[in-house]
């Protein structure tokens, strides 16, 4: 009865969430404007001068960009917990008998769909330059359950910085520091293998390097030219994504939830 | 009569700044009490203290009968809170944000949406009932804000600064709705820094600087406490005013205040209109040229300055 009045709760923060995405439609253009921007200038522009044995560059880009795409997806997380709370709309959620999770349960949920979306609206930008699926339907939808579900327990690791630092403005910045490496330095553009020794194993145990390469591997987007990786997450992407998908969850769920608790507006 | 806010000892740090100073508040049932203070006294955060937003670091608090920090849960549910800021969503229609409000306190669809449609007709919004709020004024927002507050039938509503940042005709709009709402037997604690509106809305009034409630009473009583009535001078020159000042010495029964800037003199007298002759009286003899003089009954503001040493809304004071 509790959990249901909880998940009840939680639904209703969500759709006033994703009644913000219909009303400010700017919004989602936006947000999918830089990615395909990124498709457009690696595609025709950096594309040509990265060499993938096998295979088209393209075909190699997408599940990168995907990830990209989908972890900025994430931060807005953060910043609308941080503008909600400059706003005075979680002191008034915190005073209300509500479920005490709802609010974030709330707002991961409506970015998960925000995000769903985006995906969409990327794989069909991918399709327009020349990117393909060469796996069964059930594993293409496996690639991008991963690449959700993963991009679901990131939303909570930007809600705690969100709740933590209070500002949209602050957010912006300090998520920036946290998004960049994570995105980059990774082999979201580029094989891992070509990295200096360092980058090369930061990349490899980079948790979007294994989500990544699973949604590679589920799209079909890999080439047996291509030398086996020799670290485990890369060996075992699928597997590792969903290590990492629990490992977020577990970290961060807690620390989000302790720092809503604390949350006042200043 | 039952107290609906109890504080005893509240205590509230953030590190080396102290918010609540050992605060003692009692607010009986069905009245309208005003906490009155000026910038940075500690009113907002008793009220987070009393709407289970903060805890304090010592002393306890009951509201509504329930503990609230052992009960806080139990005690959402019969409290509403109206915030500085307009705490509504600009992308939600008006109805959308009320309807949000209701389903959260679990009254279900049908009653939420009832109670939604009720409220904005309650409070003249109607009209911009199905219209995102991005394009409200800033008094429909803050009318908005309170009718989420009261989406519940709250038995204590906490009301921070309702009319903060309004336009005077906005102001006397939400007056106007507060008061109506007190008929209905509502316990409201008000925190504001108007003395006017204190003035206006509060049946009693505790006056609260630095964490700590240093005076409680009408405002009747509030002015009592401070005594007479002032004799307000108006002269053209600084030296005159000096004149004046000193003119004036013995028939002041309190410290009297002088403003160089405005040549405008302060006395506290005791006698009513033959001490205003007598005034007038000295200051001819001294050829002082007065632009306006007259006695006015003490203001909260008087009584702000008398018990703390400062002015109410001086806020640089500190």
């Amino acid at each position: 009865m509790k959990l249901l009045q909880a998940l009840a709760d939680g639904s209703v923060v969500a759709k006033r969430n994703l009644i913000k995405i219909k009303r400010v439609p700017d919004l989602l253009v936006f947000s999918t404007a830089a990615p395909i921007m990124f498709v457009l200038l690696f595609a025709y522009v950096f594309g040509g001068s990265i060499e993938i044995p096998g295979m088209d560059y393209r075909e190699f880009l997408m599940a990168g960009i995907f990830a990209q795409t989908v972890l900025f997806g994430a931060t807005i997380t953060g910043s609308g917990l941080a503008e909600d709370m400059t706003k005075g709309i979680i002191d008034r959620f915190r005073s209300l008998p509500m479920a005490r999770s709802a609010v974030l349960v709330g707002r991961t949920t409506s970015d998960l769909v925000n995000n769903a979306l985006v995906v969409v609206i990327m794989m069909i930008t991918g399709l327009i330059v020349g990117w393909r699926i060469h796996s069964s339907p059930l594993e293409a939808l496996a690639g991008v359950a991963i690449l959700l579900l993963f991009a679901y327990a990131f939303s909570w690791a930007m809600a705690w910085i969100g709740l933590l630092v209070r500002s949209p403005e602050v957010f912006n910045n300090a998520s920036f520091i946290f998004i960049f490496p994570i995105t980059y330095i990774a082999n979201t553009f580029v094989q891992s293998e070509k990295l200096p020794s360092v980058l090369r194993h930061i990349a490899e145990w980079n948790p979007v390097s294994a989500v990544t390469l699973a949604a590679r591997e589920l799209f079909g987007n890999t080439s047996p030219l291509q030398a086996p990786p020799d670290a485990w997450p890369l060996q075992h992407p699928v597997l590792a994504s969903l290590g990492w998908v629990v490992i977020f969850l577990l970290v961060f769920v807690p620390l989000a939830n302790y720092q809503y608790k604390r949350a006042v507006a200043r | 009569m039952t107290d609906a806010i109890v504080a005893e000892g509240l205590v509230k740090r953030y590190g080396s700044v102290v918010a609540l100073n050992g605060l003692n508040l009692k607010v009986p049932e069905g009245t309208i009490t005003g906490l009155l203070g000026p910038n940075g006294a500690g009113k907002t955060t008793a009220v987070r203290v009393f709407t289970t937003l903060l805890d304090a670091d010592e002393g306890a608090a009951r509201v509504a009968g329930l503990d609230v920090r052992k009960q806080a849960g139990e005690l959402r549910k019969s409290i509403g809170l109206s915030g500085q800021y307009a705490a509504v969503d600009d992308n939600l229609t008006g109805f959308e944000n009320l309807d949000m409000v209701g389903r959260l306190y679990h009254l279900g669809r049908a009653r939420s949406r009832e109670r939604a449609r009720e409220l904005l007709a309650r409070f003249d919004l109607e009209d911009a009932a199905d219209r995102p709020v991005k394009g409200y004024s800033g008094g429909m927002r803050r009318r908005l804000d309170l009718a989420g507050a009261l989406v519940a039938k709250p038995s204590v509503l906490f009301l921070d600064e309702p009319t903060t940042g309004l336009d005077p005709r906005s102001r006397l709009g939400m007056w106007d709705v507060i008061e109506e709402l007190v008929k209905g037997g509502t316990t409201v604690l008000l925190t504001t820094q108007y003395l006017e509106e204190a003035d206006r809305l509060a049946d009693q009034i505790a006056v609260i600087d630095r964490g700590k409630v240093i005076a409680e009473g009408t405002s009747d009583q509030l002015k009592e406490q401070v005594g007479g009535e002032r004799l307000e001078l108006s002269v053209a020159t600084n030296a005159e005013l000096g004149i004046s000042r000193t003119a004036l010495a013995d028939l002041a029964v309190g410290a009297m205040e002088s403003d160089e800037r405005q040549h405008h003199l302060t006395v506290p007298v005791a006698g009513g209109s033959s001490v205003l002759m007598e005034a007038i009286r000295r200051l001819d003899a001294e050829s002082v040229k007065v632009l306006d003089v007259g006695l006015r009954r003490p203001t909260l503001d008087d009584v702000f300055l008398t018990l703390t040493g400062h002015h109410a809304e001086d806020e640089d004071e500190k």
